[in-house]
């Protein structure tokens, strides 16, 4: 249950950052955009150990980040909440995929016609662009929180394995495996890891069949 | 009113064109690649122009020079667009609302009820977008671009993307929305008939250029006879004005000064002007006053002009007392016939030819 409240939390979080993200992504023409896109996705090509060892060198207790962070009381190393920041991390790219996808699919017509009658670009935001996307937010939305839960290397080598503060389900599964006996509790994790892996896949189907035929595809 | 005078450079073409409109529709009249949509980008402030500005009722809404730009959203332009652009994820309804809902408040003079009385979508209001017809779609969309109470109605061939029932049904509509709501509108498209049935100036743009700016029969006139037209597209407008009652066979006579038009079904209120576009193809000529035969529109006038194309000649027939009206013949017709400047012709149309879409009334000020 620890991994369901650590994918949640790291989803939830994440959540704002990658909408805005994957619309500045979509939308505006900034300099360094190219970088930004790359960076985004490298969690998605390099190792997670790597991203976790970097995570650790930036927020870890000697990291760069951590001790002005733990200054002002936060500290992620070896507690849940790194793994939730693990998590976070290497579920964005997924995230921000699905959503940028489903910006770029809006008619930029609609915008126009929104501004010309009078919303201005924040308004359109919240009005035509977020509602149209919607769909596609809460498909990369499914989609990270699923990668949270199976998040491994990263978090592993970020916050270790501890028993009821960072251990999530796959972590589990692996000190099972490692064990004499353990497969038995193994395998009970394994279904239930399949089980929500499954769940979350349907709800997205469900979710996006569902847009389909709201917006029909006559337009 | 709208004043325009703007100048832009995209690739190898360059747009410089200047303007005003008046009350009712003006109609930006050319062909497709003339400048007219980029024309009305630039006035609904989706494309900075180079040089030059723009103003809506004395306020500068681009001045180039002294680095004025105000947002598409804070114009108060109403634009429809050629397909109606609604949002899929909102009823009719609250389409038609979202505009009215950024205007100030002290401006939401436009009332809700009369719009949808106006237009007939009374029916519609609680549909999705997504289950109307594409006439259906873009009366909404003009309502909802009317309910933003705009100062200005930018119509971007609204009519260019249905099918000739529908374009029938829907021009009496825009007709009703330019008498029926104080909103000038600019009217930008490359039908003729569109034009000149609404506009009460037509400003016509040829590759990036004004080249015509007044009354809709002159634009036309001259447009249609610019040498290098298709004969097919040749024809002529006609101002006549409604005469009394049918004729009992559901006719309606027009009066020429040069004769009597006939069209079929209703043309508006007698005494009221009428124009009628009378294709040169569809023009037969005689030289004395025919009778016994079926054709029922005849006016008589003059050979003004004779231009050879080929085997085929248009002729400008100067009509007595007003206005001309071009005819293709043939060659050997015109021998045959004797016909030289000045000859005495009758010009002979069928009734049938007339179809509803070539008849249009004159805005209410011109009445």
């Amino acid at each position: 249950m620890l991994s369901l409240r650590i994918a949640t939390v790291a989803t939830l979080f994440s959540l704002p950052f990658g909408v805005v993200t994957a619309y500045a992504l979509a939308r505006c023409q900034f300099p360094g955009k190219t970088l930004v896109n790359g960076f985004v996705h490298l969690p998605l090509v390099l190792p997670p150990v790597v991203t976790g060892f970097v995570l650790l060198m930036l927020l870890g207790r000697k990291g760069v980040f951590g001790p002005s962070l733990a200054d002002i009381g936060v500290v992620f190393s070896f507690r849940w909440t790194g793994a939730a920041v693990a998590c976070a991390v290497m579920g964005f790219p997924l995230m921000v995929r699905a959503m940028r996808l489903s910006f770029e699919a809006i008619d930029r017509r609609l915008e126009l016609a929104s501004g010309t009658l009078g919303a201005n670009r924040i308004w359109t935001f919240f009005l035509i662009n977020l509602p149209l996307a919607a769909p596609g937010i809460i498909v990369g939305s499914i989609l990270a929180f699923a990668k949270a839960l199976g998040e491994f290397g990263a978090t592993i080598t970020f916050v270790s394995n501890i028993p009821g503060e960072t251990q999530t389900i796959s972590a589990a599964i692996y000190s099972y495996t490692q064990v004499p006996g353990g497969d038995a509790s193994a395998l009970r994790l394994t279904i239930v890891a399949v089980i929500i892996a499954l769940l979350a896949l349907v709800a997205s189907e469900i979710i996006q069949w569902r847009a389909e035929k709201r917006l029909g595809n006559t337009e | 009113m709208i004043e325009v005078d703007v100048r832009l450079k995209a690739g190898t073409f360059s747009l410089d064109v200047a303007f005003a409109n008046s009350a009712g529709v003006t109609a930006l009249f050319g062909q497709s690649g003339s400048g007219k949509s980029l024309t009305l980008s630039i006035i609904a402030g989706l494309i900075k122009p180079d040089e030059g500005w723009v103003r809506l009722d004395g306020e500068t809404l681009v001045d180039v020079d002294r680095r004025v730009f105000v947002p598409v959203s804070r114009r108060r332009i109403g634009l429809v667009f050629q397909d109606s652009n609604l949002f899929p994820h909102l009823s009719v309804k609250q389409n038609l609302l979202y505009g009215r809902w950024f205007a100030p408040r002290g401006e939401r003079r436009i009332d809700f009820d009369a719009v949808v009385e106006t237009l007939g979508i009374g029916k519609l209001i609680s549909r999705p977008p997504t289950r109307l017809s594409g006439g259906e779609r873009q009366r909404v969309a003009i309502g909802r671009a009317l309910l933003s109470c705009p100062k200005l109605l930018l119509l971007d061939e609204p009519l260019a993307a249905l099918d000739m029932q529908r374009k029938l049904e829907i021009l009496p509509l825009i007709e009703r929305v330019r008498d029926e709501f104080d909103v000038p509108i600019v009217y930008v498209s490359h039908a003729v008939e569109e034009a000149l049935r609404l506009a009460s100036r037509v400003v016509i743009i040829e590759a990036g250029r004004v080249k015509f700016i007044g009354d809709p029969a002159d634009a036309f006139n001259r447009f249609a006879y610019a040498p290098g037209a298709n004969r097919f597209e040749r024809s002529s407008v006609l101002t006549s004005t409604v005469g009394d009652a049918a004729d009992g066979h559901g006719l309606t006579a027009l009066k020429h000064p040069a004769g009597t038009i006939w069209i079929a079904g209703a043309a508006g209120r007698p005494g009221s002007a009428a124009r009628v576009i009378v294709k040169a193809t569809d023009v037969v000529l005689s030289l004395l006053p025919p009778h016994e035969i079926s054709a029922r529109s005849v006016l008589s006038g003059r050979v003004a002009d004779i231009q050879f194309e080929g085997p085929i000649a248009t002729i400008v027939i100067e009509l007595n007392g007003d206005g001309q009206l071009l005819a293709t013949v043939t060659g050997g017709a015109l021998e045959a016939l004797a016909l030289k400047l000045g000859s005495k012709v009758y010009a002979l149309f069928k009734t049938a030819a007339l179809d509803e879409q070539s008849v249009g009334m004159a805005s209410a000020q011109g009445e």
